[in-house]
């Protein structure tokens, strides 16, 4: 008789990239939940006798003070702690927002087709045809500036993103015949497309979640920049490299470590995707 | 009386070409009955039209589906769902995508145990392993435990006709279910759709272009050409005595193994020429009629 192909169960390939990029969240994870315990300094405090002190490997670096100081004063280190805070939280939360809405809309024109397809692509295309970074200046300059208002102009304009991948996906797992298979079994649509198409797509929408994860931390790192995140004096990414920016000729620090923190964040979230995808996938698995 | 009975059905696309043209068959309970014709004759859409299943656009535009005297386009959704659920089953074409990739093989063939039927996990899982057993398929445990793409193509159609009998339907419609599958894989299943059939009793309608799977297994004949049946009957009757130039056609263009030397012959353009002039023609007098 034949042979099943690969026993079972297996042991999963050890995959560095996940794990690299997972540690690299993880760590910042945990920084950003304990950032008032881990940084060495108040983010906040400003001390002119201390202003531009280069990081601990140049000359004249003082102790304590790991990557240096910006122009006021405040520990670099410090503001990358409690910036991640700010990171994180709005790649969590705009993110899963920005999925749950653009996942939701893109399943039900996809399986459902007809109407429901031709209704929720015009406004997807609509939607698109607004030069997004301007699109989210313009609403959080209605909504003010916040934390609640940098989440939910992420989430509003992005995710016409997740809307035409999971639409396209669910419309070609909708052909095959194992849907007809259900329907035939005489299960509902509803129950159908939960059961059946959801898991497939449900690799696509990881991948997507992930990018949209740094996506977010990018966003809200330009927002910040342009000032209309959070105010100037608040930790962010963006509003450091948009400070360090003046100064680059004299403390290239204050620009260049926020600048590899958030180039790493939005790697470590895209690798930490693709990772997870292959562990969903069971033809990847 | 006959199990399932369709009465003058026709299926058309919207503002398109007409699919079945007032086709009517009948199928009598644990009768095994073939289903033939070219591509695009309709057979597949018979199948797809019983089960509700149409493609995009395509409309049933009249006749009737009676499936134990009930009457399965005029039923609600609901109930036409529990009746597809319950008592029939269907044996699709291609295995390969017949069965969701991310989900164990255990959980698809239980699926209609417990949320249709309405049975405890474990007797309904018992019973998988049972049917997979009786579809010969080695360490049934494992196969559960499996997921689609572990599995070869003749390893997947197994587990679909052991789906298909889980539920113990009264009917069930197999959709070309060996056209997929390479020459040597063909026979076994063949032969073991025909056991199951055997052994369950379950009416069948076998659905394929290939008259000499009809003639191993089916009692009766449907032929049908441009979506109307050219003739119809019991298969050793209509092999040995074929009453219309096309079906005598039809079977000179079948390949068979026990004369090797014989040349085969198509289909004449003449023969399917004049059909499809007859097809044509009743259309327009049915245009004229409406």
């Amino acid at each position: 008789m034949v042979e099943l192909s690969g026993a079972r169960p297996r042991a999963s390939r050890p995959a560095p990239r996940l794990w690299l990029a997972g540690g690299w969240l993880a760590l910042l994870a945990l920084a950003a939940l304990f950032a008032p315990f881990v940084a060495p300094h108040d983010p906040l405090a400003q001390d002119l006798f201390f202003n531009r002190l280069p990081p601990f490997f140049m000359e004249g670096a003082e102790p304590g003070y790991w990557l240096g100081t910006d122009s006021l004063g405040r520990d670099v280190l410090s503001r990358i702690i409690h910036g991640a805070r700010i990171a994180l939280i709005v790649a969590l939360v705009a993110g899963v927002a920005a999925c749950l809405l653009g996942a939701t809309l893109g399943l039900l024109a996809g399986y459902f087709g007809g109407w429901t397809d031709r209704v929720i692509s015009r406004i997807v295309d609509i939607w698109m045809a607004f030069p997004p970074v301007l699109f989210a200046i313009l609403l959080v300059a209605v909504l003010g500036t916040g934390l609640l208002s940098v989440i939910v102009a992420i989430a509003v304009i992005d995710w016409t993103r997740f809307c035409r991948v999971v639409r396209a996906e669910a419309m070609q797992q909708r052909a095959m015949d194992y849907v007809a298979s259900a329907t035939v079994a005489g299960h509902s649509r509803w129950g159908t497309l939960v059961k059946e198409v959801l898991p497939n797509v449900m690799p696509a929408i990881i991948v997507l979640l992930s990018l949209e994860m740094g996506i977010a931390v990018i966003v809200e790192a330009i927002l910040s920049f342009v000032n209309l995140s959070l105010s100037s004096d608040a930790p962010t990414w963006g509003g450091m490299i948009s400070e360090g920016r003046t100064s680059i000729h004299q403390a290239w620090w204050v620009l260049v470590f926020p600048l590899v923190t958030l180039f790493l964040t939005v790697l470590a979230f895209s690798q930490f995707g693709e990772g997870l995808k292959n562990r969903f996938d069971p033809v990847l698995r | 009386m006959s199990l399932l009975s369709i009465d003058t059905l026709s299926v058309a696309i919207d503002r398109g070409p007409r699919l079945l043209r007032g086709v009517s068959l009948s199928v009598s309970p644990g009768e095994v009955r073939g289903l033939v014709g070219e591509s695009g004759a309709g057979k597949s859409m018979i199948g797809k039209t019983i089960f509700g299943v149409l493609p995009h656009r395509a409309r049933v535009t009249g006749g009737a589906i009676l499936f134990d005297g009930q009457n399965l386009l005029t039923l609600s959704p609901r109930a036409r769902r529990q009746v597809r659920g319950t008592r029939m089953a269907l044996i699709p074409q291609d295995p390969l995508t017949a069965l969701n990739p991310s989900r164990r093989i255990g959980a698809q063939i239980t699926d209609r145990l417990t949320k249709i039927m309405g049975e405890p996990k474990k007797t309904a899982e018992a019973r998988a392993r049972h049917l997979l057993a009786e579809v010969e398929m080695p360490d049934p445990d494992r196969v559960m435990a499996a997921y689609p793409h572990e599995l070869s193509g003749g390893m997947r159609q197994r587990v679909l006709i052991a789906e298909a009998f889980a539920a113990e339907p009264a009917l069930i419609v197999a959709d070309e279910p060996t056209t997929a599958l390479d020459v040597g894989v063909q026979k076994r299943i063949l032969s073991l759709i025909a056991q199951m059939q055997a052994r369950h009793g379950a009416a069948l309608l076998f659905v394929t272009h290939d008259l000499g799977v009809v003639a191993k297994i089916c009692q009766s004949v449907t032929v049908l050409f441009g979506g109307t049946v050219v003739e119809e009957g019991a298969t050793a009757d209509l092999l040995a005595a074929p009453k219309t130039d096309y079906t005598s056609a039809l079977i000179a263009a079948t390949p068979r193994y026990d004369r090797p030397g014989e040349t085969l012959r198509p289909v004449p353009p003449r023969v399917t020429a004049e059909l499809a002039l007859a097809v044509e023609w009743a259309d327009r007098r049915a245009g004229h009629a409406d």
